[in-house]
Formats: structure tokens, sequence, C-alpha cells
């Protein structure tokens, strides 16, 4: 490894325009973190990744950059020994707000974007900001006829068009021509859809296939970037439980979830996680749309195992809450013999799974119907491959 | 003071679902009426669930909101086939629990809520004169200890009264949150039940000829105005949330220049009154529909005399 006082002399020696802007006094602290820390990147502000990593491109061979530095997020042509999935520019980006029209932060955000797109502008790609569900949002309700949210099928897609189909189910297909069509090259390349619930499951990254390496690395990016606060992650990969999403028209889905909110309410905490979370995202494509090598790296994810419903009685009237013990507990294990309900007389129902589980969606407001009183999930670590975009597209310096 | 005596209480209503999502009162009084619990002491207890059809949909309500629906004009207003469901179950209401005035009506009215603020354990009516009220709000405050509970004056005549609650001899509102609407929380469920049995526990001891010392009671507020939401002159959108230092802080103190909403733009907006009050109802879901943000309030202390029941 080289010290901090030869890097310097290193950069210094360029003469490009860069390099001389990188003689200034904050020179030093950055690249002495790129030197201490793995993946720096993440530290550094936006313009100053860009600028270093043009200097250093064009101060040392790919090969020399990886020696000198020992740090993987530096190279942007790593060795041959090293797999790495292009991925085409992601040029189309949707941010769809109203998928319920009573999850307020989403709404907001995305009206205001609308009327001045300003914060959500990166360079070279369309960020399309979106109402999803115009008429429930006007009504302030979850939905008009049926859960828009679950309209995305492969059957209400190819259904053919008419007005005696129900709202959302003609609302689908309208999304469906506009972002997608689904499955196809057209498709729009990322869709962000803003939810928010009555969970206490602070800001939720939904991903719905393990195998989207795109998905998986911008997550990672997206999680170092507000640490220390978290950022789960929530896989909703499986048979019977996942569902058909308004986002699952893109190639590449990612759901935010934000609570604990009511529904109806806009709370300015839960907005401002949400705004903050979209930002570092918008980050991750602009860097991966410059040409950006994003290294292996592993992310921890709940994927989704057992829909609980609440006990009932023969009328399907339910007869116990969420215990005080499991409300606000999301994410937090739930082990064999743990309080689980505590009926309206105050007895208490315990867990009686084989072994611990992470609830999630506790007490959501908008599952009762759906006989859910929460989800339990199981704690996974998922390998994402090293990506950058298609080489063959050109960037200038 | 002078000690004060008042008729027994021999009828007592408690009422749920009069908004069909504030869910603690909807599934208390179901319990209640699934434990088939008809008296308290000497007092017989009637459960309601005011507005089935919003509680069927789980919705505040479905034409008009039914707790606006109680003042003099509209429980006497003419019945057409225009008229909202909310205003034909009034006057049923009024009929089964009333008549409003009347000597007929029940002795005791106390109706179930639910709000999205953080107002812990609040009780609400239009007088600080009504010894009844003003000795279970003492009795509740110093029973209860899961949640803060205070009391909130609407000093309004009984004529413009608009909450079930007015149809009673004697009559309160328990609101209890922050809850979502349509979501049914286990702590805040305990707390409305400790209410409850704290209200008809004190019934009970009251019509058996208890005494109760008259003293001071704090954590009275009085309502002086609603906040509303700064909006676009143009578009008429809200433009900003309630800012995160009144957010959550219902009762506590806001001093003139302290700030009330934080905009989209991060610019503050900054309350201008002149008196220091007391934000309640912060960010209550079901007002945004009028626009207000919260409700303030001056806080008071009332001097309550002793009370006994009245001997024939």
């Amino acid at each position: 490894m080289y010290n901090t006082t030869e890097l310097c002399s290193v950069v210094s020696g360029h003469s490009s325009p860069a390099a001389i802007l990188c003689k200034c006094t904050t020179r030093t602290a950055f690249i002495s973190q790129l030197v201490k820390k793995r993946q720096p990147w993440i530290l550094l502000p936006g313009n100053f990744q860009r600028l270093l990593s043009r200097v250093l491109k064009l101060a040392l061979s790919s090969e020399g950059l990886y020696q000198l530095f020992n740090i993987p997020a530096f190279t942007t042509a790593m060795t041959s020994s090293t797999n790495v999935s292009c991925f085409h520019e992601a040029r189309r980006v949707a941010i769809f707000g109203g998928t319920h029209g009573n999850e307020m932060s989403g709404v907001t955000l995305v009206n205001l974007w609308i009327q001045n797109g300003k914060e959500i502008h990166r360079k070279g790609v369309e960020t399309k900001p979106f109402i999803t569900n115009p008429r429930a949002v006007e009504k302030c309700t979850r939905y008009v006829d049926t859960d828009l949210n679950r309209a995305f099928t492969t059957e209400n897609l190819s259904a053919p068009s008419g007005d005696d189909l129900p709202y959302e189910v003609q609302r689908a297909q309208q999304i469906n021509e506009i972002f997608g069509p689904k499955g196809s090259p057209e498709a729009y390349d990322v869709i962000f859809d803003l939810h928010n619930t009555t969970s206490n499951m602070g800001c939720t990254l939904i991903l719905e296939s393990s195998k989207d390496h795109f998905n998986l690395q911008m997550m990672h990016y997206i999680k170092k970037a507000i640490a220390p606060d978290s950022c789960p992650v929530l896989l909703t990969e499986h048979p019977l439980l996942k569902y058909s999403t308004s986002r699952s028209v893109a190639k590449h889905p990612v759901g935010l979830e934000v609570g604990p909110q009511p529904q109806g309410v806009l709370r300015s905490n839960i907005f401002e996680s949400m705004r903050v979370v979209l930002k570092h995202a918008l980050d991750f494509i602009e860097l991966f749309n410059e040409g950006l090598e994003f290294p292996p790296c592993t992310v921890d994810v709940f994927r989704v195992s057992e829909k609980m419903d609440y006990p009932r009685d023969t009328n399907g009237n339910i007869i116990a809450m969420v215990h005080p013990n499991l409300q606000d507990c999301d994410w937090e294990p739930l082990n064999p013999g743990d309080p689980m309900f505590q009926t309206f007389d105050g007895t208490t129902l315990r867990y009686e799974g084989a072994g611990t589980v992470y609830p999630t969606f506790i007490n959501e407001a908008a599952y009762y119907e759906k006989q859910q009183a929460f989800v339990t999930t199981r704690r996974e670590t998922l390998a994402a491959g090293a990506i950058k975009k298609n080489i063959g597209q050109s960037y200038s310096v | 003071m002078e000690p004060v005596c008042l008729p027994a209480l021999s009828r007592v209503a408690i009422c749920g679902g009069t908004h069909g999502n504030e869910m603690s009162g909807v599934y208390l009084v179901r319990e209640l009426q699934r434990q088939k619990l008809e008296k308290a002491g000497s007092a017989t207890l009637t459960t309601v669930i005011s507005n089935p059809r919003a509680v069927q949909v789980c919705k505040r309500y479905t034409d008009m909101d039914l707790n606006r629906c109680f003042t003099d004009a509209i429980l006497s207003s003419p019945v057409t086939d225009a008229t909202p469901y909310e205003v034909r179950r009034a006057q049923e209401l009024n009929t089964l629990l009333g008549p409003k005035g009347n000597v007929g009506a029940m002795d005791l009215v106390c109706d179930l809520h639910n709000t999205t603020a953080n107002m812990g354990l609040s009780l609400i009516s239009y007088s600080v004169q009504d010894w009844v009220i003003m000795h279970i709000y003492r009795q509740v405050q110093r029973k209860i200890t899961s949640a803060p509970v205070r009391f909130i004056l609407l000093d309004l005549p009984l004529a413009d009264a608009y909450s079930q609650d007015s149809l009673g001899k004697h009559g309160f509102s328990i609101e209890v949150g922050p809850q979502p609407h349509g979501v049914v929380r286990a702590d805040i469920f305990n707390i409305m039940k400790e209410a409850v049995d704290q209200t008809l526990d004190w019934v009970q001891c009251f019509n058996s000829g208890s005494a109760f010392e008259g003293g001071e009671v704090d954590d009275v507020y009085t309502f002086v105005k609603s906040v509303y939401y700064p909006r676009d002159p143009e578009t008429n959108q809200i433009t900003a949330a309630i800012h995160p230092q009144v957010q959550d802080h219902d009762f506590c103190l806001l001093h003139p220049g302290d700030p009330m909403f934080l905009m989209f733009s991060g610019e503050i907006v900054k309350y201008e009154g002149e008196e220091v009050l007391h934000p309640f109802f912060v960010n209550e879901c079901a007002y945004y529909e009028k626009s207000i943000a919260f409700h303030l309030a001056r806080k008071m202390t009332v001097t309550i005399p002793p009370l006994q029941v009245k001997r024939d």
C-alpha cells in the first residue's frame, strides 16, 4: 500500500483539470479515507466521487489502480478473473405514488415532483413521477374497486379491455401500456413504488427476486448510505405469498414501505425518510450509469415465510389483538412461547412455531380484510455479483 | 365549596363505533355485549354500536359525520328521502338514549373514540360544572397510570352541542390515541377498557352512597381555536407537514415564535399568536377534510365541590 503522501503525489503529478482540483486542501482527507476504508465511494460526496474516478482512470491503468489501492470499489475494469454482470444503462426510471390512495408520503412526494422535478433529476436518466391510482387518491381511500397493488396478474393484463372491468384492473392495463409491457425489453428499467404502513417497519425496501443483482447492489448501496439508520430488506419471493404489484411492470421493481404512519395522515419524519432513501437510490442509478463498477457484495434480507391471521370466531370476527409485546416489534425475533395475541378479555395466546422467526407488517390496517395480523420472515444472506454498465456505451471523461 | 347532592345514575349507556373506523370502542362494546354485561351495581347498562353501517365498511361515516348530528336543529329536522343516513340514525339514537334535554334521557352517556393524535386518554365534555363528570374525571386521572389523563372542555350551550354524549343528562367522550384508524392496538384498547371500568366503578360507588370529597382538578384544557394547514393559493394543495416539534406533542406548550409547520420546500412556519397555548388533536386524520392541522387550548384548574348521591 502507498502512504498518503505518495498517493497525493501520484494524483497531483497529473495535469488534468480534475487533478489540479484535487490539490485543494481537502484532498488529503479524501484520499486517506480511500486508503483506510473499504468501498469508500459511499462516503464521498457525489461530485468528488466523479472527479476522483476520472482523475484516477487517467492517472493509472486498471491494473495499477487495483494494486495501488487494493480496494475493489475503485476498479472500473477488474482483471478477467472476476465475473461482472453487465446491465444496460438505467435510462427510464419511474416513481409511483398513490398506488394506495391513503398512503400519503408517496402521494405528496410524487405530486411535489410532478410540479417541480428538480430534486429527482439525474443526468442521463428520465425520472418520471406518476400517480398510479388517482381516483383512490382523490377519495383518500386504499382503492376504489380492488387493490391496485394486487391487480397486475397475467390474467388481468391480458384480459380484453372494457369499462365493465373494475377500475383498478383498467388502470393496471393502462400502467402496463405506459411503463411496460411487463416482461418485455420496452419496459421501464426501474420503478420505485412508494408506500406507507401502519406497522413499525421503518424504511423497508421490498425486493421481489433474489436473483436481481442490480436491485441487490442498489439496496446494498442504500443501506450503507443511510447507516447507522437501518433499512431492512423484505424479500417477497415466495410461491404463494408473492403478489402482482404495480412496480412489477419494470425490469427492476423496488418497493419502498415506510412506517409507522396512519392511513390518511402525513407525518413529517416519515415523509423526509422516504425522500432521503429515494435520493440515495437515484444517486446509485446515476453512478451506475456513469460506468462505476460495483464489486461483489452480500445483502442481509428477510424472506417471507408465513402469513399469520388473527384468531377468529365462527362468524369470522377477530377475537384477539396483536399482543402488546409483539406490537411495534417488526424485524425483532419472535421465539416459540413468546406472546403473540391478547384476547379482548385479557388472555395471552403464544407463538407455537418450530423456531425463531422475524415478524413484519405487524398490525397493518389494510391487512385485516386480507386475514393477516403479521407475516413471519426468515433471515437470509444473498450474494450479488459485481455489476456495471454495458461496455460499448461511451461516456465522456 | 358547598357539598352537592345529585340524583343516582340509574341508566348508563356505553357507545362505540360512532365513527366506524375507531376500533377500540367497536371491540370494547362487542366484548361487553359478549359478556352480557347489563348492570353496573344498581344501574342498568346499555351498550350500543352507534353507526353500524360505518362499522361494517370500516369508515368514519357513510354520508356525514354522525358525531356532528346531535345539535337540537338536526335532531328536530324533518326526515325526507334525501336525509343522510347519519341524520336518521342520530334521531333513532336520540329516541334510544334521549330525548336530549328531557327527563327521560339516559343518566350517563359515555361515547368511545380513538384519534391518530398522541393524546393519551382524554375526557371531552361541554361543561366543567357537571360535578358528576368532574368527579369521574378525577377518579380516572388518579387511578390510571398507563397513559396521561386530561380533560377537554368544549364551551358550547346544550342546543349547539353536536356530539352523541350530549344526549344524556350527563355525558362525555373518552378519546384514546394514538391509534391509526382501522387498527386495534392492545395497549390502546387496554387503556380504554380501564377508563370504562373506572367510570362504572365510580357510578356504583356514587349510587351506593359514597361521599366524594371536593378539591382541585388540573390538566383541564379549554378549546380556543383551530390552526389550519398552509395551502398553495393557486393549486390549493397542502404545502407543509406539521413540524416535528409539534407532531406527537399534544398538550405541550406552543409559544409565539415556535415552529408549527415544515414546508416541503424546507421553510418553517412559526406560531404567530400572542398567547402561549396547548396544541391538541395534532395531526388527526379525520380533520384533513376540514383542513385542520390541530386545535389550540388554554389550560386551567377547576375547583370541584364534595359530591354525594341524593337520598330520596
